[in-house]
């Protein structure tokens, strides 16, 4: 370990803090979803990942993440400036304009971090693929990771996706999905049932696992053991249960606070709930 | 008229897929996916010597398009295969976003382009593909004209870094470029000199403009043909240094008029030099099942069309 337990848990307050103040700042973005997987981003990049700050296009011999629900932008536009991927102060420029940080990720504006443009939901299962397949062909026996939400999954490009890396052995490839059950239109138990995801990626030649999104132990310990599991002919499906808004009492476990922002009153109420670790912006 | 003559028809195709081959020798990088069309597509010469850097993807062709972006990271040049349909408006989003936004150095190649792949009907024939790519910014497009321009296209887009829409087809046409051109990305094809009309054309419209620009001869009108392979970037100056001279241009594509080279042409000209113009091209329709000479005929994109345009417009100079 790097990190203690706790010293992640303090990044991850830290992170939250940025999200709903970066969400506040502009009055527009998703907090539910990226305050949900603040834990889940810190591991990565805090603790399980093979990544250089100075950042290349190629990230030859580097592990690789890509983030397929593009909309939780304001957790990982937080998760790079604190590993130093750019300056924290660049996170008050949040979806203004002539920002590097647009409501979704992009390549366009060069943000350092960032290797594919996502938003448009269902792609990036299928980009991880082919920079999998590269790092084969390269003889490169990092990772690469990505990150899906429960709700995306009903484009059916993943499915393509989900068929065509078992079936290439891309045993290095681990992708997460953010279990929390909500899409913008409601549960996705009412919305459109995903039943048993675990069923269905088993029924497709992933090897699945369980964790629990919002415990940094359980999530940390769920990717390494992932990557353990590597090598063994079959890509691993992280099955992480997470609350949306978790961290913030008001926001948790409902889909109401997918894209909303917060007012002043409703920024102080989530900020109290939140301790300031590594400094604001 | 300057001569043209043949000795031989091929089809585009196999102009890609003999570039793609030569791609992948000269360039290790070079990889191909493919989206169940192998035999289509002509990449067995590749697939044969390069069996590692070939994908086959199968009827997934969403899949293919993020797979190719994702392969660019790591250096990779992925060029993608299957029917200009399946190319583009089935995964114009893809396209938008995983490779033109994210600027993916991703080549997407399409056979069998518009009318001339008969039989299959409209379900197949798509007529709107270069309107969708041009009108992504940053995306390359370029329709080659015989076996030995598809070629040289298609080994010059693998030196070209950036997204390009690449497309070809079916039918055994004429080959009557140079074998050993060399492709430059943009460049318009001065294929005869003239002074009365401009006839720009594009893809297999070249060798119809040949025709045409014959038939008009022997009426005593001395056309001036310029190959636009590129229609993205669109030579402008070619086309202006022309128009000047001539007065007044027919455009050929085998592409509803809406979206395609003749678009482009127009707004050139509407914002340059305002021209008279005439369109040879497909009117707003969707094609159907037939041989790829009768739906030629029926859809208006013969050298008699051509002909009847430049005829036209020649009437409409002041």
């Amino acid at each position: 370990m790097k990190h203690t337990i706790k010293e992640l848990e303090d990044i991850a307050s830290q992170i939250r803090r940025d999200i709903v103040r970066m969400v506040h700042g502009c009055q527009s973005g998703h907090p539910g979803g990226s305050l949900g997987c603040a834990d889940f981003f810190t591991a990565l990049y805090f603790e399980v990942l093979n990544h250089n700050k100075d950042f290349s296009m190629d990230g030859i011999g580097e592990d690789l993440f890509f983030l397929s629900n593009g909309h939780i932008s304001p957790v990982w536009y937080s998760t790079l400036a604190h590993a130093g991927y750019f300056d924290k102060s660049e996170l008050a420029t949040f979806r203004k304009l002539d920002s590097r940080l647009q409501g979704h990720p992009t390549t366009h504006e060069h943000l350092p971090g960032i290797r594919v443009a996502s938003g448009s939901l269902g792609q990036g299962m299928s980009v991880a693929i082919g920079a999998a397949l590269t790092k084969r062909l390269n003889g490169d026996h990092s990772y690469v990771f990505t990150l899906h939400g429960d709700g995306e999954l009903q484009e059916g490009q993943n499915w393509e996706a989900a068929m065509f890396a078992p079936f290439h052995e891309l045993d290095r490839l681990i992708c997460s999905v953010d279990y929390n059950g909500q899409q913008i239109d409601g549960p996705t138990k009412k919305v459109l049932s995903l039943d048993s995801l675990q069923d269905k990626f088993e029924a497709f030649g992933w090897h699945v696992i369980n964790t629990d999104g919002n415990d940094m132990q359980s999530i940390v310990e769920g990717l390494h053991y992932a990557k353990t599991l590597t090598g063994k002919g079959k890509p691993i499906l992280n099955l992480m249960s997470t609350q949306m808004g978790a961290g913030v009492d008001y926001m948790m476990g409902s889909h109401k606070w997918h894209g909303t922002a917060p007012n002043d009153e409703q920024l102080a109420t989530a900020l109290a709930q939140l301790p300031e670790t590594l400094g604001d912006y | 008229m300057k001569k043209y003559t043949y000795t031989e028809k091929k089809d585009t195709r196999s102009g890609f897929g003999a570039g793609l081959h030569e791609a992948g020798k000269k360039n290790e990088n070079v990889v191909a996916l493919c989206a169940d069309l192998v035999g289509s597509l002509k990449m067995d010469a590749f697939i044969k010597d390069f069996p590692e850097r070939f994908t086959q993807v199968g009827i997934a062709e969403a899949n293919m398009i993020g797979i190719a972006a994702g392969m660019t990271i790591g250096g990779k040049i992925p060029f993608t295969g299957t029917f200009a349909n399946f190319s583009t408006g089935r995964v114009y989003d893809q396209i938008r976003q995983s490779v033109a936004y994210s600027n993916k150095n991703v080549k997407i190649c399409a056979s069998h382009a518009g009318l001339t792949l008969g039989e299959d009907g409209a379900t197949h024939q798509i007529l709107e593909d270069i309107g969708l790519m041009k009108m992504l910014p940053g995306m390359v497009v370029i329709n080659p004209c015989d076996y030995n321009q598809t070629k040289a296209a298609t080994m010059a887009i693998a030196e070209y870094e950036g997204p390009v829409y690449l497309r070809f087809g079916r039918p055994v046409i004429p080959v009557f470029t140079d074998p050993d051109q060399k492709f430059e990305i943009g460049k318009a094809w001065m294929v005869n000199e003239g002074t009365d009309v401009t006839i720009i054309a594009t893809g297999h419209m070249v060798w119809k403009a040949i025709e045409a620009g014959e038939k008009l001869a022997e009426l005593g009108i001395d056309a001036e043909i310029i190959n636009i392979h590129t229609i993205k970037p669109l030579d402008e100056e070619a086309i202006l240094t022309s128009v000047k001279k001539t007065g007044c241009v027919v455009t050929c594509e085998e592409h509803n008029k809406f979206g395609g080279l003749g678009e482009s042409v127009a707004r050139l000209l509407t914002t340059e030099l305002p021209t008279p113009q005439e369109f040879v091209a497909t009117n707003d329709t969707f094609g159907e099942s037939g041989t790829p000479d009768q739906l030629m005929s029926k859809y208006g994109l013969d050298a008699v069309n051509i002909v009847e345009a430049a005829q036209k417009v020649i009437g409409r100079k002041k």
